[in-house]
């Protein structure tokens, strides 16, 4: 009896080793990439990195200025179509849950969600890259705008559900009209998890290449016209990982270790927001 | 708004299915199956690609649902709370956070000389991109989706049962075998099938490393070490340079099909999870 109780212990403490080596040893991977890149990015940001175009193939030097500012500009204007759209949605799905119209957009956030980004890359190309006749820098933004979306809605959406019904009735109560009520009392009680929802968005974002590719395209040149081929830091990293030029790896390095920071910068901000006002996403 | 969304999606849907038609036409079904692709001769066949993208997914999934499933239990049962599991908790969501570009490049450079070391010894031809790496950097990059939902269920297990159990005489382990994992079984399973959806739309770092060949070797050892393409991949390569209607409207398709495939194993998973929330 004694026997069987200890094996059946024993069995137990092995199982929570197994568990407890491989929740830990995934970490493993995480750690390598992040160090390497930190390795191998970090000598390479400098002043001179950071406002100098990319270099011809055969000269040292020059930077990645194009791909920042393209990348300001290409998210930035993303944010502009996906926030106001987002939000608005977010609101309606979380006054309105039962309605048809809910149902469907419900739906369409989930479908949207699961959409490959290449897919999303295929059809702007489509809706405006071939109207227009060239890659541009708005088609970028939409296409990206597009994958911001489900995530926006989602935590305004979630965030709203969370306030107590109480709020909105005081304010309804004291004759508000319906929509200040929505401007002026519960979007702001949930502006710190829309927030994050837009910051998680954003960081989301500033790294797919893939809609990228076939959209806002890239540009070896600094340039700021939106209807222009611009270059991201995403595409300037896939283009010159895949080159065999030493130099071209460097600024590749460089720009990686920028594009890491500031997703990590932002994932590591949300996560203070979150834990500061208490909100589950 | 909310009606926009609903016209975006079916915007998209219209686009692709408008876009393919050229290619459905002259092609028919057998695209699907057709073994080869050479858009020179104007021969179009997506089987390499049905095959690359099915082989690496579900091997990267293979490979993943050990560990999503152990970083589920861990912190779902044994360290929900403290400084600990908090770090675990976010690194596994920073594993989603790093952009799939940076994964491929550091693919190429860290891992590829790493894998063409490991098949010489194992006797393969040592490309060191292929089916196998892209497969590696999948299973990492898919499991903070599984892992994530899957510590919402477990720590969701209603205590009382638990707590049966226990009184029972039932180990830790009895407890995790025969109380949690029966109970969250659908919702693990769901979280499986977010990972999987992420897997089969993966484009970059899979583009990057999966070697872009599209031919397809005889032997399964010869297909699961050596070089070959996924849907995304062969669309993200040559999309661009398609310079005929049926080539184009061909890549068009295969984003179709990518398009259906993801979208239902999403929607079926996130139908799992409601029901499974809603108990």
């Amino acid at each position: 009896m004694d026997a069987r109780i200890g094996i059946r212990n024993t069995k137990s403490l092995l199982f929570k080793g197994l568990i407890v080596f491989l929740a830990f040893v995934i970490t493993l991977p995480l750690i390598v990439v992040l160090l390497y890149i930190i390795k191998q990015g970090v000598f390479q940001v400098n002043w001179h990195f950071l406002t100098h175009v990319p270099a011809p193939v055969g000269e040292t030097g020059g930077g990645i200025s194009n791909a920042l500012v393209g990348s300001l500009i290409v998210v930035f204007m993303s944010s502009i179509v996906a926030i106001p759209i987002g939000i608005l949605t977010g609101v309606y799905l979380s006054e309105n849950p039962h309605t048809k119209l809910s149902y469907y957009a419900g739906l369409c956030v989930d479908i949207l969600q699961g959409v490959p980004s290449i897919v999303v890359g295929i059809v702007v190309y489509f809706w405006i890259v071939k109207p227009l006749g060239t890659f541009s820098a708005i088609s970028g933004s939409i296409a990206l705008a597009i994958m911001m979306l489900p995530i926006v809605i989602r935590s305004t959406e979630q965030t709203l559900r969370l306030l107590p019904p109480s709020l909105k009735e005081a304010a309804l109560s004291l004759g508000v009209p319906y929509h200040r009520v929505i401007l002026k009392v519960i979007v702001p009680c949930g502006f710190a998890g829309i927030l994050s929802g837009i910051m998680l968005s954003i960081a989301r974002i500033v790294g797919e290449t893939a809609p990228l590719l076939f959209t806002a395209f890239g540009n070896p040149y600094l340039s700021t016209a939106i209807t222009k081929p611009m270059e991201t830091l995403p595409h300037l990293i896939y283009t010159y990982a895949t080159s065999p030029y030493d130099d071209w790896h460097n600024l590749a390095w460089g720009a990686s270790f920028i594009l890491l920071m500031f997703v990590l910068i932002l994932n590591i901000f949300t996560k203070l927001i979150t834990r500061k006002w208490n909100i589950q996403l | 708004m909310s009606a926009i969304l609903i016209l975006l999606v079916i915007g998209i849907l219209i686009t692709l299915i408008m876009q393919s038609m050229p290619s459905i036409k002259s092609l028919g079904i057998g695209f699907l199956w057709g073994k080869i692709w050479d858009p020179v001769s104007n021969i179009y066949g997506a089987y390499p690609f049905l095959i690359g993208t099915l082989l690496t997914s579900f091997t990267a999934l293979l490979i993943s649902v050990p560990f999503s499933y152990a970083i589920s239990i861990y912190l779902g049962e044994y360290n929900p709370k403290g400084w600990l599991s908090n770090l675990l908790k976010n690194s596994i969501e920073l594993i989603a956070a790093v952009p799939s570009i940076i994964y491929g490049f550091w693919g190429i450079f860290v891992l590829v000389p790493v894998i063409r070391s490991f098949e010489t010894k194992i006797h393969v031809a040592p490309y060191g991109v292929g089916i196998f790496t892209s497969s590696l950097v999948l299973a990492v990059m898919i499991i903070p989706y599984a892992a994530s939902l899957g510590i919402t269920l477990i720590r969701m297990v209603p205590s009382p049962l638990k707590e049966g159990a226990y009184a029972l005489g039932a180990t830790r382990f009895e407890v995790i075998r025969s109380v949690i994992m029966p109970y969250t079984r659908s919702g693990l399973f769901a979280g499986v099938l977010l990972s999987l959806g992420r897997a089969l739309g993966e484009t970059m770092a899979v583009t990057m490393l999966i070697g872009n060949t599209s031919t397809i070797a005889n032997s399964f050892k010869e297909i699961f070490f050596g070089p070959g393409n996924t849907m995304a991949s062969v669309i993200a390569n040559e999309f661009t340079e398609a310079d005929h209607t049926v080539y184009l409207s061909a890549l068009i398709e295969l984003g179709l099909v990518l398009f259906f495939v993801t979208v239902v194993i999403n929607l079926i998973g996130k139908r799992i999870i409601t029901k499974f929330t809603n108990h």
